[in-house]
């Protein structure tokens, strides 16, 4: 029995240095409540059926992946609005530029990246050396990318080659779909840079306190200017996967996917605030999740599309407002 | 033989040359000149306090020494050595380090990372977490805090003693010289200052030279070998603490001629019943508050900053309420949960911050005067130009009786001088016929003429049998203004004095050495 309690402390205390985000205790309770619903109200399948998890996954990597760096930029106490267009750039962008051809993806790749480390560069030169506040400089930005997508493809554009698919499709060991490896991996390396580099913890003083920052020696543009060059070219990895999946970009598979609002709330509902200098990505992954879920019960339970809105800005709301009342809480 | 002798006359010689030392330090800001000629010594291994009251320039010149400002005129010698700073960083490269009031640390990441923030210890941008957390727990072993705080601890999970633990130890990690306190104890318990003046002991026998700004003199001849006592700018003594009584310290503070009219004193015959009557009321803050407030009169509350002045006036007027105790207002008791309330029972409260809490400064005159009849009158009620339906001249009857000086009230009240800002948030509480006035600093950054003209309205107040509570951290304006004089410290009410009380004798009871109740609680 004593052998049991040394291992269940053991447990709690490694449970506690890993620091799980509490964000998670709501996703699984989510999934709990989505589950019964299921099994009371549908085929019951979110429990039973595995292929419907690996598929929530899935239906998460394009939101994931860009919202890993939305977090980047939020920790550093900025935001950037501009990413659904980007991803639509890309998308379009890269379609076209590849034409159906194998031979043209190096270099369709290459230029959508080129294109979002300079949409990055820009937001945070702006940002940082103009002084326009984050919300209103990556506005601009995305009305700009729309302006000038919509102007120039009206609609589905150019298509990729079957192999480039792989990155949407293909499965390793005919089990895990890649798109899940990739977004571990963006996930593990934003964490890494969050806690690991120099840069990440740099982040977090630029957000936490700018002032204090500066006064460390810090030089608070470079690093804010580096975040959201991370943070665009997340958006061109998201934009990639999609259109990996679609074959074909249009102009509003950003807009379309809500991908700048979404990535914000899913960074929030995760424990990022949006004040800056606290949070991090694997909370960002649960929101991430939570969504997904969301999605998923709400499909299964054949909820009408408008009320799964409401039901979603609620939960986003909800879940917002338990940190800051806990917050007040330990504050009093 | 000949070489060993030099070292000792080289080291003989650099105990005696001061590790910084200013000289004809000169500062001006638009309309005051902040610091005035001054030069002082720091010597290593010797723990400098620098006096003064509100405004004497203390944090001027310390935030010259840390680099965070730039001198009109004067030099800075750091170990004999002439030095500019441009930066902030510059200096604390140097060997200069400073702990402001507010803290300047990330209250959401770790000690360690606090500590070595900008100088993590790493390899390829990969910062060394093992080793930063062990030199960590070095720095903090040093300071003898080891068992105190653990260098993972997250910041916003310390006490605010220990949060100042961990600014020293960042500042020993910088290999500081001369580390600089602005106000450390101002937020520390009693045994709280005697941990700090530990430290400062043992950071005093390594040679670190440790200048303390401070208003609380109390601490200060607890700590200090030295005293500077600085007034408006210029330098007054540099004075060795056992040669003098906290008296003379604080007679060389204000010592000064009153050079401004106030209006004459309340007559007895003037003052009427107790209005405001509080009976042992307190909250987080406040402890054991009891005040009578009459007709008539103007009541002055001094005490320093975080003696609880503009929390006493906060508590009166329901912004942050007492938790305990009674309050009777107009002989009824009542009790002040918000704002709102306060003003329907007719009181009024002029706040310290005229920008963020006084005036809405986008808003035309007009709407800053009606703000508060327009909160207490029916929200469904018609909008009128000049005032509301029982007095459609409100406004402009107003402006005249308060003398604002401008050529529309449609003017937004961001445009006026200071002075006649705080002649509309007067006439804004006279609007709503308040009875009972609270003044919180009434005339900070005030030009002199309009400081005159609002001291000879709080005047004007009170003769019209209206109640004044003023709070002021100018100690000539409490005792020109006040026909009674409450002092307060560490959260309480330390004593109250007559009118016409000097200056001293405030001081001396504000800052914890007089006042019955005072040094009760010091002791404890």
């Amino acid at each position: 029995m004593s052998a049991t309690t040394v291992s269940y402390s053991r447990f709690l205390r490694t449970a506690r240095s890993i620091r799980i985000p509490p964000v998670y205790i709501f996703l699984v309770v989510i999934f709990v409540i989505g589950g019964v619903l299921d099994q009371l109200f549908a085929d019951g399948q979110i429990f039973t059926n595995p292929n419907i998890l690996l598929n929530i996954i899935v239906r998460s990597v394009a939101l994931g992946i860009v919202a890993v760096g939305q977090t980047l930029v939020i920790v550093g106490a900025s935001i950037d609005l501009s990413v659904a267009y980007l991803i639509s750039v890309t998308a379009v962008m890269s379609s076209y530029i590849m034409q159906g051809e194998p031979a043209n993806v190096p270099k369709a790749i290459f230029i959508v990246f080129a294109i979002g480390a300079v949409v990055g560069l820009v937001n945070g030169l702006v940002i940082t050396k103009l002084h326009v506040n984050s919300f209103i400089a990556t506005l601009g930005m995305s009305l700009i990318l729309s302006g000038l997508i919509n102007a120039t493809f009206s609609n589905y554009t150019g298509s990729v080659p079957k192999s480039f698919q792989y990155f949407g499709y293909a499965k390793l060991f005919s089990m895990i779909p890649v798109a899940i490896i990739v977004l571990i991996v963006v996930v593990i390396a934003g964490w890494l840079l969050l806690t690991r580099t120099k840069f990440g913890s740099h982040l977090y003083g630029v957000g936490g306190n700018a002032e204090v920052a500066r006064l460390s020696g810090l030089r608070t543009d470079r690093i804010l200017i580096g975040a959201h060059v991370l943070c665009s070219l997340t958006a061109v990895l998201t934009g990639l996967f999609l259109v990996s999946r679609l074959q074909s970009g249009a102009p509003w598979v950003g807009p379309d996917g809500i991908y700048d609002l979404e990535s914000i709330a899913t960074t929030v509902v995760g424990g990022t605030a949006l004040a800056g200098g606290k949070g991090g990505v694997w909370g960002t992954l649960a929101g991430v999740l939570i969504f997904g879920v969301l999605d998923t019960v709400f499909n299964q339970l054949g909820v009408n599309p408008y009320l799964k809105m409401i039901l979603r800005g609620a939960i986003v709301v909800l879940a917002v407002a338990s940190y800051t009342y806990r917050s007040k809480k330990e504050a009093a | 033989m000949a070489e060993g002798r030099e070292d000792t006359a080289k080291k003989r010689n650099q105990q005696e040359t001061p590790v910084l030392e200013v000289q004809n330090i000169t500062k001006h800001f638009p309309g005051v000149l902040a610091l005035d000629d001054v030069s002082l010594q720091f010597m290593p291994g010797e723990v400098h306090a620098v006096v003064g009251e509100n405004g004497a320039g203390k944090s001027t010149l310390m935030k010259i020494m840390s680099g965070a400002y730039i001198p009109d005129a004067g030099k800075i010698f750091l170990d004999g050595e002439h030095v500019t700073f441009a930066h902030p960083v510059e200096a604390q490269q140097k060997g200069i380090s400073i702990i402001y009031q507010e803290f300047n640390l990330l209250p959401e990441r770790s000690v360690a990372h606090n500590i070595f923030l900008g100088r993590e210890p790493s390899r390829l941008g990969m910062i060394d977490i093992r080793r930063m957390n062990e030199q960590a727990s070095s720095v903090l072993k040093e300071l003898g805090m080891e068992k105190l705080i653990s260098p993972s601890a997250v910041v916003s999970s310390l006490s605010v003693a220990e949060q100042q633990l961990v600014e020293i130890a960042k500042a020993i990690s910088l290999n500081a010289k001369v580390l600089i306190m602005d106000e450390p104890t101002a937020a520390l318990t009693y045994t709280e200052v005697q941990l700090l003046d530990d430290l400062i002991k043992r950071l005093k026998n390594r040679g670190m030279a440790i200048v303390f700004i401070s208003h609380r003199l109390l601490e200060v001849f607890q700590i200090a070998e030295k005293i500077t006592v600085l007034k408006d700018g210029r330098l007054v003594k540099t004075v060795m603490k056992k040669d003098v009584a906290p008296a003379d310290v604080v007679f060389l503070m204000v010592g000064r001629t009153l050079d401004h009219y106030f209006p004459p004193l309340g007559k007895p015959e003037e003052f009427g019943e107790v209005v405001l009557r509080v009976r042992d009321a307190g909250n987080h803050f406040l402890k054991g508050i009891s005040l009578e407030l009459r007709k008539g009169e103007v009541l002055g509350v001094a005490g320093l900053q975080g003696s609880g002045r503009t929390e006493l006036a906060q508590a009166l007027f329901g912004v942050t309420p007492f938790r305990t105790g009674t309050m009777d207002l107009h002989s009824k008791a009542i009790a002040i949960g918000k704002p709102n309330k306060a003003i329907k029972n007719k009181m009024g409260f002029v706040t310290e911050d005229r920008k963020s809490e006084g005036i809405a400064p986008r808003q035309p005159i007009r709407d800053n005067i009606l703000l508060t009849v327009r909160a207490i009158e029916s929200i469904f009620g018609p909008i009128q130009k000049d005032g509301i339906k029982r007095a459609p001249k409100l406004v402009p009857m107003l402006g005249e009786q308060v003398d604002i000086r401008t050529d529309s009230f449609d003017r937004e009240a961001q445009y006026l001088s200071g002075g006649n800002q705080q002649k509309v948030v007067l006439a804004k509480w006279l609007a709503s016929e308040a009875d009972v006035f609270i003044f919180d600093e009434p005339t900070r950054g005030i030009d002199v003429e309009s400081k005159a003209s609002i001291h000879d309205m709080i005047r004007d107040l009170t003769r019209k049998g209206i109640a004044v509570l003023m709070i002021s951290s100018e100690l000539p304006e409490v005792v020109g203004m006040s026909d009674r004089i409450l002092v307060m410290w560490d959260g309480r009410i330390a004593g109250e004095l007559p009118a016409k009380s000097s200056e001293q004798d405030i001081m001396l009871m504000a800052t914890g050495h007089k006042g019955s109740k005072g040094e009760k609680s010091a002791a404890a």
